[in-house]
Order: structure tokens, then C-alpha cells, then sequence
């Protein structure tokens, strides 16, 4: 371990001494750029060019923006820019401050049309062929969008030394683009066209659909429209498939708010218009955490979310089950009154949090694990989300798990089968009725960690997800934790396939008529308990 | 016939409740225009639009009375259709503005202006005439009704189930009417309105003559709600309730009898946000939100589900507890009603009206023996 640690300050040691030997070398060549007139700039120029260190990139950027003067008085050369009458100088290396001169006191150091082709050469061949070699995809993606006909050269000697497979085809489609751009022999541009319609971005598509609407000839023409043809389908399958992501994504959102009302209402059939405040709940309870490790742990905070699920589960499960201690158990048997009821205690509970609180929303911060996004093929996709699907199908699992493997998820099933047989058996109904509705709040807290990091925390939190639950629940069949695993992913599905075509708004509003309509089909929703137990 | 079937309602409580809307009727006008207004018995204007507003929920408990207290059909969607008839009324009043709005434009309304519209819409065509919007009123709500009830009834979606789906109704409602290009003024809905037939609409007599219009149309509407009840269909009807299969079985088409039933009530609603609508002098798109349409269904529990005058005696009652309420201790508010609707569940299931019974008919059985105490106090809390 130690002597592993040594390596590497060693090295770290080792590259910073380079570095500086690098510039050190530097300095007497850009020493020169400002004497000899322009063929003395442009010797200068090559000599930085063939020395290959980036160091020199902001000098040569300079140059070129006419920011680089000599110092009359003792000829250093220096970054001048306007600063009050005079000119502020710093040094074009280290970018330190040296000082101020009059404009008098400074000589500009001239550029003429070959030395500006030669700079942006210099400068292509410096990031192109920079040793880092996320800079160097980079100056290969600046060189796409700019279409920069001078970087052409450089460019193919670039392609020619790059080894990394992949930075090679970003330099091939920034030639293919500057080609199609410039115009140059029928085959390059044939191979140009085939080159972008590889890329298939959108860039490559607005480019690709210049050339077919004014390419040279009219082969070239056919090719790039069919070449456009390819991308556009290409795009599409990409962009159903982001759909589709975006529907997995939003469906796991509702699979997590519905899940636990799955257990209340679907498996024993309190309609619980209190559930959103669970989810509430669960959320405010992840903020209370957060500020706790906040100010008690700050090492900590990054592991909050994690911390916040046992708190949020317990937090909601017990409020649950006060509630049902307290109100539901008398009321079994009456969904309607439970209904009423449990709203009743909704609009408690939202009051509460609210003079708890306060009315506005309150912050939850992503942990560093869950926030940026990565690419996969055309698809674009956030950790955050990714971790929602993730969870929403965890909890689904260990929720089957509890039900059918477990002691606890046995009682339930036998009293919500047969009660007084279940009672009958030894098993205590009561408090199975207390734990089972504790299990499906504690699950609705669960899901308001989750829903925390994408929605806002406030007393309002469950409200905006209350309908949709029902929606999920009713849609999948009530008593069926499979349909409503189905339900939730076919509803979110269908919102987000509907949205580029109908709007956000006006995609939900569409959705809760096919839910209207789907239920009269089937009123007791897609996967329907079979038997005559489900006759009420 | 007809006469019949008015006076077959009219029992004892009926009586009662006639009465007291005929005093109302009488009292009011008396009271505001009548007595000069430093005595202690004058009725200022905004009481009387009060006292009306307290009527039009009246009669939107007594339409939600009459379908789920006599057939157990529970709406979570009532308030869509009390809005549909608000909003028809709405628009005849936004065509009565003309050229009086902001924006000056005599046939487009200003939301339409602002949204650069050049005409009106199709649906807004007739509504400058009082009894196109009248007609509008409900037929309205009454179409939409009756084909949701038509197609529920009918795939026999019962219970929690219609419950839930008449909320999505509502929801869905919600959603539509607050988008912009629906035309119906988006999130602000219409208001700022001048005058209704041809009287100015904030004048003390014309408010008076609104307050006077909800108190017969509250009266027509109980009448025909307990005539009703006491005909031959109000015993099918109770009988649905109590057991649906059993009524089948006995051949009658049981779809039919709650489509009637159910097409009624939405139509009493439309009428009672109709009413609504010039005496609050805005209607918005909030009016849909589920939570309304679950308050209203808390008015008629409180004053007991199944009787005709407890409907309207919980509507008066909780909206008098909410303006006192939210005016005095708005934090309380929430907690009152969350409150209200768990006690009358567990404790009132019949309601104010149905608490004598209980009490007689607990009391010498000596079972529950503290109960009684907690009833009186949970009545004084209100």
C-alpha cells in the first residue's frame, strides 16, 4: 500500500517537472515570434508547431486574435489588451500579470493571409495531434462544426497518426464535413456522404440534406437524398427508443407510487386517499435527513439517500399504522367511508407538514452518484433516472418476495382470502391488518426518497400523484402486483409516446380517457381475479 | 299528475324546509333593500351573495344526495358538472360584455384577443342568447352524464371502481380547461362581467334577484328530488342501492333507473354552478378539481346521506364553517375539514340529521355509553 502510494507521487512528481521543462522550453521560441518580420513569426510558428506542446495554444490563440505585442523597452513578448488608456499586459505562457504600458510602449505583432493560414494549422496540428486525447476529440469536434477548409491538411496528418479507433472516426466525419462543405472530386464526396450517414446525428443530417438539395451533380445528389433518408430512419429508431426510455422512466415512477397503494387497496381493499401524504411524507423525511447529516456529518451527506430509505420506510410505516389503529379498522367493510375518511386525514396531514414546513419547497440535493449522464448510441440517460428505474424494480422484487416467501406475506394472504379461517388458524388479524397497511405506507415512504430527487418536496408532493396511483392500480387489475407493475409501464409508456404527438398535457388528458374507456371494457381492470370471491 | 307528484313529496320535513327557503325568500330582499342600512337588521350585498353561494352548494349536495344517498352511486366528479353549467353560464356572460372589455373588440372576449384568435370559436356560437346558455346549462352537463353514465352503467362498473373513474373524469376536465387553446380563458376562466340580462351584475337588486332565482331553484329542485323519491321509481332506486343483483334478478333494466337518476343530478348541479357563477363573478378551472367535487361529497355526509334536507343542511353548514374558518384561523382550516370528514364517518354515519335516531336508538340498548358526549361535541365543533 505504501509503496504504492510512493509510485505514485513519484510520478505525479515526474510529469510536473516535464511540464515545466516543456514551457521552459517554449519561452526562447516565443521569444522570437515578434522579431524578423512576418517570415521570423512564421519560423517561430513552425518551430512551436514541430515542438507539439499545447502550452503554446493560448499563444498562438492570441496571435491570432492580434492580442500578442512586444514590449518596446526590453522586447518581451507579452498578451496585450485594452485596460483604461493603456494596455494591461500578461505573460502569453503562464498567463501571470506583468504589468501596464501605454499603447505607445508596445509594438503589435503583425499577421498577413499566410500566417493566418498557418496559424490555424499550428493551432489544428496542436490540439489534433495533442498527446490528452480528450482534447484532441474535441478540436476534432470544433473542426466539424466549423467546416474550417485550412484545417483540411492537418487534419489528414492527424488521421494518419491517431491510434485511438474512436477519435479517428470524430477527425474522418470533421473531413467528411469539411469536404461537403468546400467541395472537392465525386469520390471523396461520395465517401464523404457515407461517412456522415455513419454518424447520423442530427449536424450530420442538416449537412446531409444541404448537399441533396445543391450537390454538383445529380448522382450526388440521389446519394446524399438517400443518405438523408438512412439518418432521418436511423433518428427515429433512436428516438422511439429514447421514448421508450423515457416511458420505462416515468413508468417506474408511477410502479413506485402505486406499489404500496397496490397493497392497501389491491391486496386488502382500503381505498387509501391518504397514500400520497405517505409518499409526502417519505420525502420530507429524506430532507430531514439530509440536513441532519448536513450539520451533524458533512462527510456524510453523499450517503444520505441512502440513509433516508430505513428512515422514510419506518417514518411512513408507523404513521401508517397510527392510522389504522386509530381510523380504518373501523371501517372495514365500508370502502366508501374509508374513502371519505382517509381523505379527510390527507388534508390533515397536508395542513401539518405545511405549518410544520412551511408552504414552499424544500431542497433535496442530489448525492454526486446520481447526478450526470452518460450516452449509449443515440440515447441519452441520467444516473438519477437510471437508479429510479433500478429502485422502483427492486422494491417490486422484494415486495413479491415479502408476499410469497416470507411468514408475514403468508398471513396476509390467508386473512385477506378468508379471515375468520385465518383467525381461525391462530394467525392474529388484527395485527396483520395493522402490519400490512404499515407495509404498503412504509412502501409509499420509500417512494417518496425516490421522488425526492425529481420532484418538488412540498406539502402539495402527493397530491400531484394520488390519481395517477389509482389509475396504475385500477388499470393493472386490483389485487395483482404483476398488473400493476404492467399497468404502470404501459400508462407511462403511453403518456410518453403520446407527448411529441398530442403535448404534454393534452398526452394525459388522452390517457385518462383510455383509462375512462379501458375500464368499461373491463371493469375489473387487465388482470382480473378469477372466481366468484370477486362478485361484491 | 304533475301536481301529484310534487305533493307526494311533501311529508313533514319537506314542509319545513319550504318554509324556511319561502322565509329566506321573503326575508332577504326585506332586509337588504328594504331596511336602511344602519340598523341592526340590515343584510349587507356581499351576505346576500354569501347566502346565495351557500344555496348553490346546497343544491350541488342535493344533486349529489340524490345519487349517492338513494342510489349508492358515489361521484368524485360532481363538481365537473356544477362547473360545465358555470362555465356555460360564463360564456353567455362574457358575451354580454361586448365592447365594454379592455381590449374594446365587440365580438371577441379579451383572452381571445390577447391570444391573437381573429374569430370566435364554433361552441361559443348562440351563447349571447340568455336561453341558448340556459338550454346550454343542461344539456351540458346532462349529455356528458349520460354518456359516461350510459357507458359505465352499462359494463356494470360499480362502487369504488365508478368512485375512481368519475374522479379521472373530473381530473381529466381539470387538465383540459386550463389549456389555453381550449378557449375558455385557460387558468384565469372568465370574468370581469357587466351585466346579465341587461341588468348590471353587481347592482343590489339584480344580486338579490340571482339570490332569489338559486332559492327557487333550490326549492323546484328538492321538490322534484323528494316527488321522486316517493313515487314507485324512488323505491326501484333505494333498492338499487341496497342490492343491485336482487333488483336485476327481478327483471327491472336497474342501467336505465341510474342513468335517469344519474343524468338528474348532473343536470341540478349544472344549474346550481349556472347560479353560481354571476354571484361569485368568476369561474375558473380550479371549480374541477377532484378535491372540490370530494368536499361536496362531505356536506351531504355531514348532514346525512339519504335525507333530502341533511344535504342541504351540511352545505349550508360546512361552507359557514369555512368562510368563518379560513377567515379567522386559515392555518386551522385543512384541519377542521380533515378533521369533519373522519369523525362523521366513524362517529355520524347517518349524518346531523340521522344523530337523533342514533341517540333514541342506542341509548336504552346501554351499549356505547360515552359515545353520546362525543357526538355533542363533535356537532359544537362545527
Amino acid at each position: 500500500m505504501r509503496r504504492a502510494f510512493r509510485w505514485l507521487l513519484a510520478a505525479c512528481v515526474a510529469i510536473a517537472t516535464t511540464s515545466a521543462a516543456l514551457a521552459a522550453d517554449l519561452r526562447p521560441l516565443v521569444q522570437t515570434m515578434g522579431s524578423g518580420g512576418y517570415a521570423g513569426t512564421e519560423k517561430a510558428l513552425n518551430q512551436l508547431s514541430e515542438a507539439g506542446d499545447p502550452a503554446a495554444v493560448p499563444v498562438i490563440e492570441a496571435l491570432q486574435a492580434g492580442d500578442l505585442y512586444v514590449r518596446k523597452a526590453d522586447g518581451l513578448v507579452v498578451i496585450a489588451r485594452k485596460a483604461g488608456a493603456g494596455f494591461a499586459l500578461t505573460d502569453p505562457l503562464s498567463g501571470a500579470v506583468v504589468g501596464e504600458a501605454a499603447s505607445g510602449a508596445i509594438d503589435k505583432i503583425k499577421i498577413n493571409n499566410a500566417l493566418r493560414r498557418s496559424i490555424s494549422a499550428t493551432l489544428g496540428a496542436l490540439t489534433l495531434m495533442s498527446p490528452d486525447p480528450a482534447t484532441r476529440r474535441s478540436a476534432a469536434e470544433a473542426v466539424f462544426k466549423s467546416r474550417d477548409a485550412n484545417a483540411l491538411d492537418t487534419l489528414n496528418t492527424a488521421i494518419a497518426k491517431e491510434k485511438d479507433e474512436r477519435i479517428r472516426r470524430v477527425m474522418e466525419q470533421a473531413r467528411a464535413a469539411v469536404i461537403l462543405t468546400a467541395g472537392a472530386s465525386e469520390g471523396d464526396t461520395q465517401t464523404a456522404i457515407a461517412t456522415l450517414t455513419a454518424r447520423g446525428d442530427r449536424d450530420a443530417l442538416a449537412l446531409l440534406s444541404m448537399i441533396a438539395a445543391s450537390g454538383a451533380t445529380d448522382a450526388l445528389k440521389t446519394a446524399a437524398a438517400g443518405a438523408v433518408a438512412a439518418v432521418e430512419q436511423k433518428l427515429m429508431f433512436w428516438g422511439a427508443l429514447q421514448n421508450l426510455w423515457y416511458g420505462l422512466s416515468l413508468g417506474s415512477v408511477l410502479l413506485l407510487a402505486a406499489i404500496g397503494l397496490a397493497v392497501t387497496f389491491g391486496v386488502m381493499g382500503v381505498i387509501n386517499m391518504a397514500h400520497g401524504e405517505m409518499v409526502m411524507i417519505g420525502a420530507y423525511t429524506t430532507f430531514l435527513v439530509q440536513q441532519g447529516l448536513r450539520t451533524y456529518a458533512p462527510g456524510l451527506t453523499d450517503l444520505s439517500i441512502l440513509l433516508a430509505l430505513p428512515a422514510a420506510f419506518l417514518v411512513s410505516g408507523g404513521v401508517g399504522v397510527i392510522i389504522e389503529r386509530s381510523v380504518i379498522r373501523w371501517l372495514y367493510g365500508r370502502p366508501l367511508e374509508t374513502l371519505l375518511a382517509t381523505w379527510g386525514l390527507s388534508l390533515a396531514l397536508q395542513q401539518a407538514v405545511r405549518s410544520l414546513f412551511g408552504p414552499t419547497n424544500r431542497e433535496v440535493s442530489a448525492p454526486s452518484w446520481m447526478s450526470g449522464a452518460f450516452e449509449l448510441g443515440g440515447l441519452t440517460i441520467t444516473y438519477g433516472r437510471l437508479w429510479i428505474v433500478v429502485f422502483a424494480f427492486a422494491v417490486f422484487a422484494a415486495l413479491l418476495v415479502a408476499l410469497k416467501r416470507t411468514w408475514f406475506g403468508l398471513s396476509i394472504r390467508a386473512v385477506t382470502q378468508n379471515r375468520p379461517m385465518a383467525n381461525a388458524m391462530g394467525i392474529r388479524t388484527a395485527r396483520v391488518d395493522a402490519l400490512t397497511f404499515g407495509l404498503g405506507s412504509g412502501i409509499a415512504g420509500l417512494a417518496g426518497v425516490a421522488l425526492s430527487q425529481i420532484d418538488n418536496v412540498s406539502p402539495n408532493l402527493g397530491q400531484s400523484y394520488i390519481i395517477d396511483s389509482f389509475m396504475v392500480v385500477v388499470f393493472g387489475g386490483v389485487g395483482n402486483l404483476w398488473g400493476t407493475l404492467v399497468g404502470a409501464l404501459a400508462l407511462g409508456s403511453l403518456n410518453k409516446f403520446l407527448e411529441p404527438y398530442a403535448g404534454a398535457v393534452l398526452g394525459k388528458i388522452l390517457v385518462l380517457i383510455f383509462i375512462i374507456l379501458f375500464i368499461q371494457r373491463r371493469p375489473r381492470g387487465l388482470f382480473a381475479l378469477k372466481g366468484r370471491a370477486v362478485e361484491a | 299528475m304533475l301536481t301529484r307528484f310534487f305533493l307526494m313529496g311533501l311529508d313533514r320535513k319537506a314542509g319545513l324546509v319550504l318554509t324556511v327557503l319561502a322565509l329566506l325568500a321573503v326575508l332577504v330582499p326585506v332586509m337588504t333593500l328594504v331596511v336602511p342600512e344602519g340598523s341592526p337588521w340590515h343584510l349587507s350585498i356581499f351576505s346576500v351573495s354569501l347566502l346565495g353561494k351557500y344555496l348553490c352548494f346546497a343544491l350541488l349536495a342535493l344533486a349529489l344526495d340524490l345519487v349517492w344517498g338513494y342510489v349508492g352511486i358515489l361521484s368524485l366528479g360532481h363538481a365537473a358538472f356544477f362547473a360545465l353549467g358555470g362555465y356555460a353560464m360564463g360564456m353567455y356572460l362574457m358575451r354580454q360584455i361586448g365592447p365594454r372589455g379592455v381590449y374594446g373588440n365587440p365580438i371577441l372576449p379579451d383572452f381571445m384577443v390577447f391570444l391573437n384568435w381573429k374569430e370566435l370559436p364554433w361552441y361559443w356560437l348562440g351563447f349571447d342568447h340568455f336561453a341558448f346558455a340556459a338550454l346550454m346549462v343542461l344539456v351540458v352537463p346532462g349529455v356528458l352524464a349520460f354518456a359516461f353514465g350510459w357507458f359505465a352503467f352499462r359494463s356494470r362498473v360499480t362502487g369504488v371502481y365508478l368512485s375512481i373513474i368519475t374522479q379521472a373524469l373530473t381530473f381529466a376536465l381539470l387538465l383540459a380547461f386550463f389549456r389555453n387553446d381550449m378557449g375558455f380563458g385557460g387558468n384565469n376562466g372568465l370574468t370581469d362581467f357587466k351585466e346579465i340580462l341587461g341588468y348590471d351584475i353587481q347592482a343590489p337588486g339584480t344580486r338579490v334577484g340571482l339570490f332569489l332565482a338559486t332559492v327557487a331553484a333550490l326549492a323546484l329542485s328538492y321538490m322534484i328530488a323528494s316527488g321522486i323519491i316517493a313515487s314507485k321509481l324512488g323505491k326501484v332506486l333505494v333498492a338499487i342501492r341496497d342490492t343491485e343483483s336482487r333488483v336485476r334478478f327481478l327483471g327491472y333494466d336497474t342501467e336505465s333507473y341510474k342513468l335517469f337518476a344519474w343524468t338528474l343530478s348532473a343536470c341540478m348541479a349544472g344549474v346550481a354552478g349556472a347560479l353560481y357563477v354571476p354571484q361569485v363573478g368568476i369561474i375558473n378551472p380550479s371549480e374541477f378539481a377532484p378535491a372540490s367535487s370530494i368536499e361536496a361529497v362531505i356536506w351531504v355526509a355531514v348532514g346525512g346521506r339519504g335525507t333530502l334536507a341533511g344535504a342541504i343542511l351540511g352545505a349550508v353548514l360546512v361552507n359557514f364553517g369555512k368562510s368563518y374558518f379560513t377567515g379567522a384561523l386559515p392555518e386551522l382550516w385543512l384541519f377542521a375539514l380533515g378533521g369533519l370528514f373522519v369523525l362523521v364517518t366513524l362517529f355520524l354515519p347517518k349524518g346531523l340529521l340521522g344523530l337523533w335516531a342514533q341517540l333514541t336508538a342506542r341509548l336504552p340498548s346501554g351499549k356505547g355509553k360515552g359515545a353520546p358526549n362525543g357526538k355533542t361535541a363533535d356537532q359544537k365543533g362545527m
